[in-house]
């Protein structure tokens, strides 16, 4: 029960992650991997303006999201712009900046865990199991993000760009929308999803500055195993990558170790079979 | 024999006094051999040992890149050659010069295995397979504990020798004599060995080298083999230089590395990701010598900027800074001519024309 439990709050964490960072992949193009830092860096803020400054929940919140969510799409905008065209050259830079981010927060608290104080406090008994009422608010969240953009992207303007940027560019561009434009809204968009999940989850889990590493390789393996520029795929992904994640480290000897390993292996497995994907387009080759 | 030699003088002068960049590089691997003798610093010496490692390691990598397979997990292949000469050495008892070509043999069945997804996958699924592959080593390293130490990793191999000058000149002549190799594997211009045209037509456009008779499949295998030959090599280098193997060498962050050193040297030129590899070591045992808490953060920013300013990476932008091709014979040229060496023809076509 418990691991039913857990499994499904981490898949839907999971899934919003890995949604955001989708968009960023179909509508920009670029493999951002600094963008699990942005959690990282979220969770510090609202770890500064609560803890430390005392600013109320109410305010603290929201100001940590914009703080963060700032930062990375200024890096955006800074760095990774420019040179977008380039992607291997994009992954090197970004994962340079998430380098960056890591060792400034290193040095300004050290290498100690953090833990925030959660948003409502206590537990619930459910089916036998005691679970925090904080779980029950990140996989609510988590839930209104997916339904609404979900939502977004089916009825809204803006929306529908993204989709049709992310399936192509140039004919986008021809309809007379500005391709360049839809980017950055993907990328305010994707940083917001990171940012906002992340305060509402890191009540659960230890603040540390090395917490970015292992949600970045969870999501790019779910979105890769989903398929790429599949929403349902990556969500149906990363409840499988969730729920494995969850079973190995219960029920394993040492599964704490080797949790991620055990995970990526199922991805490569389903990618043997299936090289696009579960539920992948194969799409054209890019035109030059 | 006077006319030998005197012929000997005349390629000699051609071929490299006249291109600057070449003249660059042997002087810098001229000083590279001499600084083992000059050099009295124990301590700078075991830092050169380990940027001619990685020099290795960065162009095995570069070697990858060269056929179009970017690979996010080349810390899988260093990793496995460091293992497999530690466990060889430690719990069989096999001598040094065994040991590291195991590894080399290992890193090579290692690159076959990860060849097989990349074969059916391409761009950023193969990145973030061949990603996966040193994570998962990891946790196999983590669930035979009693083999492979575990955690702990493996400690007291036996060194490749008590003077570090020695150990300096074997891992400065392995490097020397692969990264040769490997730069002849990718020279496209060769008529003998037909591999770097092929490579590069990989890397351009796979559908059209296929098309073209090319066996995509066996050429794509031979380029993992190779990456996964030279990375293993510079594995167990380490592993016998470090004289410890522990699981950092299958981290992620072990295996962005290499990336980092070939795109900043110039990716895809073999000897720019030895050139990265030595600049960026230094510079980063530099920084941690000056500002050891923030060496990270400095680090990135510098090359960041670096990147930012010269995107084609750092040894082809002091190259094309050198060197001019002259526009009419194609041949190359130092950049203080005002006409070609070979054909006479004026370099600065767009100077002469009056406006």
């Amino acid at each position: 029960m418990q691991v039913l439990i857990s499994g499904i709050v981490i898949g839907t964490v999971y899934a919003v992650l890995a949604l955001g960072f989708s968009l960023i992949w179909g509508a920009a193009r670029i493999i951002n991997l600094a963008y699990t830092s942005f959690y990282m860096l979220a969770a510090y803020f609202f770890y500064i303006f609560t803890s430390l400054l005392g600013i109320p929940m109410v305010v603290g919140v929201p100001l940590s999201v914009f703080v963060a969510a700032l930062l990375g799409v200024s890096t955006y905008k800074f760095c990774l712009e420019r040179i977008r065209a380039h992607d291997t050259v994009v992954m090197l830079i970004s994962v340079l900046i998430a380098f960056f981010f890591e060792e400034i927060v290193l040095a300004v608290f050290g290498q100690q865990l953090f833990s925030v104080p959660p948003f409502v406090e206590g537990y619930r008994e459910l089916f036998g199991v005691r679970v925090l009422k904080q779980y029950f608010l990140a996989f609510g969240f988590s839930v209104a993000l997916l339904v609404g953009l979900w939502i977004f992207l089916s009825r809204f303007r803006i929306g529908i760009a993204i989709r049709a940027t992310s399936q192509d560019k140039e004919v986008v561009n021809l309809m007379g929308i500005s391709e360049k434009k839809v980017s950055l809204i993907a990328i305010i968009l994707g940083i917001g999803f990171v940012t906002v999940s992340s305060v509402v989850v890191s009540p659960i889990y230890v603040v540390e500055p090395s917490m970015w590493m292992h949600p970045i390789i969870m999501i790019l393996a779910i979105v890769v195993l989903g398929g790429l520029g599949s929403l349902k795929g990556s969500v149906i992904a990363a409840y499988i990558l969730g729920f494995s994640e969850v079973i190995v480290v219960n029920w394993l000897p040492m599964g704490a170790f080797i949790k991620s390993a055990i995970a990526l292996l199922v991805m490569v497995i389903v990618l043997l079979v299936k090289p696009e994907g579960m539920f992948g387009v194969v799409f054209e080759e890019e035109r030059l | 024999m006077r006319y030998l030699i005197w012929r000997l003088y005349k390629n000699f002068e051609g071929g490299i006094l006249a291109i600057p960049g070449r003249l660059l590089g042997s002087l810098i691997v001229l000083f590279l051999i001499c600084a083992g003798v000059l050099i009295q610093d124990d301590y700078f010496i075991k830092i050169l040992t380990f940027a001619c490692i990685f020099g290795l390691f960065a162009a095995s990598w570069d070697l990858l890149y060269f056929t179009g397979q970017l690979n996010l997990g080349h810390g899988a292949f260093f990793g496995v050659g460091a293992y497999t000469s530690a466990i060889f050495s430690l719990k069989l008892g096999i001598p040094i010069w065994l040991t590291i070509p195991l590894g080399a043999i290992t890193g090579v069945m290692m690159g076959l295995i990860v060849a097989i997804p990349a074969l059916r996958l391409r761009g950023p699924y193969l990145a973030i397979v061949t990603l996966a592959v040193p994570l998962i080593l990891k946790g196999v390293i983590f669930v035979f504990p009693d083999v492979t130490g575990g955690e702990l990793g493996l400690f007291g191999l036996t060194p490749i020798s008590d003077s570090s000058v020695l150990v300096y000149y074997v891992t400065l002549f392995t490097m020397l004599l692969s990264v040769a190799i490997m730069w002849k594997l990718t020279d496209t211009g060769s008529r003998i060995i037909r591999t770097g045209i092929i490579f590069c037509a990989i890397r351009e456009d796979e559908i059209s080298a296929r098309d073209s008779g090319v066996n995509t499949v066996k050429y794509k295998l031979l380029a993992f083999a190779l990456g996964g030959f030279f990375g293993g090599i510079a594995g167990g280098l380490y592993a016998h230089t470090m004289a410890v193997v522990g699981t950092s060498t299958l981290d992620f962050t072990f295996s962005i590395y290499p990336m980092i050193w070939g795109i900043f040297g110039s990716a895809a030129t073999i000897y720019g990701a030895v050139v990265g590899a030595y600049i960026l070591y230094l510079l980063s045992n530099e920084l941690l010598a000056i500002v050891p808490e923030l060496r990270m953060a400095i680090f990135a920013v510098i090359i960041i900027a670096m990147i930012l300013y010269m995107p084609e990476g750092i040894s082809r932008w002091i190259r094309d800074k050198l060197e001019i091709n002259c526009p009419r014979c194609k041949s190359v040229n130092n950049f203080t001519r005002k006409s070609c060496r070979i054909c006479d023809a004026p370099l600065h076509l767009e100077k002469s024309v009056p406006k």
